[in-house]
């Protein structure tokens, strides 16, 4: 038989949407330039910088973070590849991906910042409004579309309202940041956590069966957090972008612009209480729909992806490669289509060096049948639509790069947010914290034990809640502790917090030095697994304790500080003097803060 | 700067190149090492590892390597690397700075020039070795002494060349950074004119300014970034050749970017 040639690969598939506008490059260079030579006032400068996504650096005016906004996470190879060039060029070599499905590129020079928009630009790609007082980064579950629980795709509809919603005037100038939540079921988003989260439904009216949403209004993590409320049964989906543009005017008119601190739309709502801003929603939403003199429509492509198995590289694999079953089971997730995977590729952090990306995207040409992949919630990347006959090929290629870590759906993918490697209201090295507590987790290989699979760990560097720490199992914000006469960095850890439908915020426990933030964990589970009924999970475990329904030895969360309490004393300098230093310090610790921007 | 010819540039572009090494006009320097060398170059290229150049850096040495590549003053020298042209700006600024006027980095790489089909050989050339003077060009070299000085006057402008986190972590105080990554484009050892231009103009650096250069320890990276403001013809670029390495050694100031973790940032 004559020896059949492989087919090249096809072209690289390219987004439907152009998120980019050249010219606002060419605009930010100017500005900065005038700036620098004190034509321009600073606070205006700031507003004007974090609404073309370029936010401010750790102790220090010379450096920005450009944050690249990816509207439903949907990220193609040739953008990764022009990441990985950009961050070796303008950043550190690494760039990071973050629980909101943007990528960041830190430490970049404030003055090169234009250069990176130029080049997005080149790639459809935008980091316009993903800071400031804006309508941010519109997520949605990287499973949506593949979901064996979602009712249908929710993706088109989080891309149309991201691009309503970008550059458009009634968003420029908000109270505060705004941001929306898609997600494919109650298990796989964070919608009760955000300004507006969306479920789909499908409702049968009239004998029809109508696709919706249910909407959940006024949540949101930070200083002081809430849970979102369901605004009504059912939501149509030709009425989302009233009642999108209906909260937003409410924000944008009864908004606090004058206290910084808590001017998210939660606490308009919580302020008001929930029955009149929902009266007030409703309302409004009458008042868009009779007053529209041209009826505005979102521009919802429902188009199906093309799905086209690329050529298997497949029997190039002889034997099953070490560790592939491990990493199958905690990375890999079964699609409502049969014979495809999601595959989640878990980072340190979020951190992934220049050359990964570069594997990443030729991973994605060579396994993924939908050619593009989706950031996910937790500082991941999902690659979807990888074969069933492909996966030990692919995991092969991911041990070549280092990408194979396993664990990414389990309770071992720690979140943690920049901390001090680079943002200014930090207190603590966060970022490096959650890649201990990983490095821990899988050197114990625990994330192999079903019992930890839907716990979460989530650390934030100060209260603020970036890193998340109040919907984790077991959750921490960093701060300072003192001990005689000197400080260590200290840790307020709370637990039983949730983000599915039984949402609701940890409890806080303790206080727990950093170099025993390991240990309590460890000593949490151990006292989990001597607890345990059968099929329990730590999750369900500590959600009665936290709820009052666990009868064992352990049922409060008072027996867990007893417990622990003998980890939290400090000992003196001199029997331990790192107890006193940070992850990534070699001096004793201090706090130092800079002035934050998240209120800007 | 309006006026510079295209013999004033530092790079030579591959049709042009190949052209001259079908006239045989010139004598083309491969700097990888032996082995890669002895796989495949540039037809009619000759090798000259750069550990060999960096071994002894005098005049004196740089002529006996010029000589015995069968380099004489008046010889048109085209040189490249796999490095993305680091390697071979070195060797180029080594030949200037010896008086060697006629030397050029090729604009692509040599797996950029494989890339695009172009001639490759096996074949070592035989080189009758030639007479090279001595006539030092100090203009367009730091010491360490000199930069320091420098470095108090407002019109020079001292360039890092390392990377972003090794800049952060220590640097010469004053200094800015510009990764040599920054230096290329897509497909070249260089960006466009135009695209350094406007990179310097973001970070307000004046035609007139003195630059000085400096990498890590043995002037390749900001060799390059030394062609690169050559190429937009800048007039008064010096590099520092023996670069921070020196610098450390002579326990000279030291800044740091000070209060922040950011090696805790990168995955490496």
């Amino acid at each position: 038989m004559a020896q059949q040639l492989r087919p090249s690969k096809p072209a690289d598939k390219k987004p439907k949407i152009d998120w980019s506008r050249r010219q606002e490059a060419e605009h930010f260079a100017e500005t900065v330039k005038l700036f620098r030579q004190g034509k321009v006032d600073p606070d205006m400068f700031r507003r004007f910088r974090l609404q073309n996504g370029a936010y401010g650096t750790r102790m220090t005016d010379d450096y920005a973070m450009v944050r690249i906004k990816v509207p439903a996470g949907q990220v193609y190879p040739y953008q990764l590849e022009k990441i990985a060039q950009l961050s070796e060029m303008y950043s550190i070599g690494s760039a990071h991906f973050s629980t909101r499905e943007n990528i960041q590129l830190h430490w970049v020079v404030l003055e090169d910042v234009s250069e990176i928009m130029q080049s997005l630009s080149d790639v459809g790609m935008t980091s316009r409004e993903a800071c400031g007082n804006t309508v941010r980064n519109v997520m949605c579950s990287p499973l949506s579309g593949v979901c064996k629980d979602e009712i249908f795709d929710a993706t088109p509809y989080a891309m149309a309202i991201a691009k309503f919603m970008l550059r458009n005037p009634i968003c420029q100038g908000l109270p505060r940041k705004f941001k929306f939540n898609f997600t494919c079921c109650e298990k796989h988003g964070m919608v009760r956590i955000v300004d507006v989260g969306l479920i789909p439904q499908i409702q049968e009216i009239d004998g029809e069966k109508r696709k919706g949403f249910k909407i959940f209004l006024g949540g949101g993590l930070g200083n002081r957090s809430f849970i979102g409320h369901q605004l009504e049964d059912f939501t149509p989906v030709e009425d989302l972008l009233y009642t999108s543009m209906a909260v937003i005017r409410i924000f944008d008119r009864l908004g606090d612009r004058k206290n910084l601190v808590r001017n998210r739309m939660r606490y308009l709502v919580n302020d008001m209480g929930w029955e009149k801003f929902q009266n007030l929603v409703l309302k409004e939403r009458a008042i868009v729909k009779a007053t529209q003199s041209v009826i505005v429509k979102l521009n919802v492509d429902e188009t199906k992806n093309e799905i086209r198995r690329p050529i298997s590289v497949s029997n190039d694999v002889a034997s099953v490669p070490d560790g592939f079953a491990r990493w199958q089971k905690t990375n890999v997730e079964k699609q409502s289509q049969d014979g495809f995977n999601s595959v989640f590729i878990g980072l340190e952090s979020g951190d992934i060096t220049a050359n990964q990306l570069r594997s990443v995207a030729e991973i994605i040409r060579d396994y993924s049948a939908e050619g593009f992949a989706r950031n996910g919630f937790s500082q991941n990347i999902v690659i979807r639509y990888v074969h069933d006959d492909d996966l030990k090929s692919m995991y092969s290629k991911l041990l070549e790069s280092g990408l194979a870590k396993t664990g990414s759906l389990t309770m071992a993918s720690a979140v943690g947010c920049s901390g001090t490697t680079s943002c200014n209201l930090a207190l603590t090295n966060s970022h490096r914290l959650a890649k201990e507590v990983q490095r821990k987790f899988l050197e114990l290989k625990l994330d192999e034990d079903d019992d930890l699979k839907d716990s979460t760990v989530k650390i934030s560097g100060c209260p603020n809640s970036c890193g998340q720490h109040e919907i984790a199992t077991i959750g921490f914000y960093g701060g300072g502790g003192r001990h005689e006469d000197n400080m260590f960095p200290n840790y307020t850890m709370s637990i039983g917090g949730r983000f599915d439908q039984g949402s609701m915020l940890g409890h806080h426990t303790a206080r727990v030095p950093v170099k025993r933030v390991i240990p309590v964990i460890l000593k949490i589970i151990e006292l989990f697994k001597e607890n345990k009924q059968s099929d329990d999970t730590l999750a369900k475990w500590i959600d009665r304790i936290v709820n009052g329904n666990e009868s064992s030895k352990i049922s409060s969360v008072e027996d867990i500080k007893k417990e622990i309490s003998s980890l939290l004393i400090p000992p003196k300098v001199e029997d331990e003097p790192e107890f006193y230093m940070d992850y990534g310090s070699d001096t004793n610790y201090h706090t130092i803060t800079g002035k934050g921007e998240c209120a800007a | 700067m309006c006026c510079m010819t295209d013999s004033d540039m530092p790079v030579i572009d591959s049709k042009t190149l190949r052209q001259k090494i079908k006239e045989n006009s010139i004598r083309l320097v491969d700097v990888r090492r032996e082995q890669e060398y002895q796989q495949g170059h540039i037809t009619n290229a000759i090798n000259l590892p750069l550990a060999k150049l960096l071994a002894d850096d005098s005049a004196e040495a740089i002529q006996k390597i010029a000589q015995d590549l069968g380099i004489s003053d008046e010889t048109s020298v085209v040189v490249y690397d796999d490095t993305f042209g680091a390697l071979s700006s070195r060797v180029v600024w080594a030949l200037q700075y010896i008086g060697h006027k006629d030397a050029k980095l090729l604009d692509v790489t040599f797996s950029q020039w494989k890339s695009l089909g172009y001639e490759i050989s096996t074949e070592v050339p035989e080189i009758e070795s030639a007479i090279h003077s001595i006539n030092i060009n100090p203009d367009i070299m730091a010491t360490a002494e000199y930069l320091e000085k420098a470095k108090e006057n407002k019109n020079v402008v001292i360039i890092d060349n390392r990377e972003r986190l090794n800049y952060l972590e220590q640097h010469i105080p004053g200094a800015i950074n510009i990764p040599y990554r920054t230096l290329a484009s897509d497909d070249k050892i260089l960006r466009t004119k135009e695209g350094m231009k406007n990179l310097l103009k973001n970070r307000g650096i004046s035609e007139d300014a003195e630059i000085i250069t400096y990498c890590g320890s043995v002037g390749t990276l900001s060799g390059l970034a030394y062609y690169a403001m050559k190429s937009v013809g800048l007039p008064n670029v010096k590099l520092y050749v023996h670069s921070f390495k020196e610098w450390k050694n002579l326990e000279k100031p030291i800044d740091k970017q000070e209060n922040a973790n950011y090696w805790d940032l990168s995955a490496e």
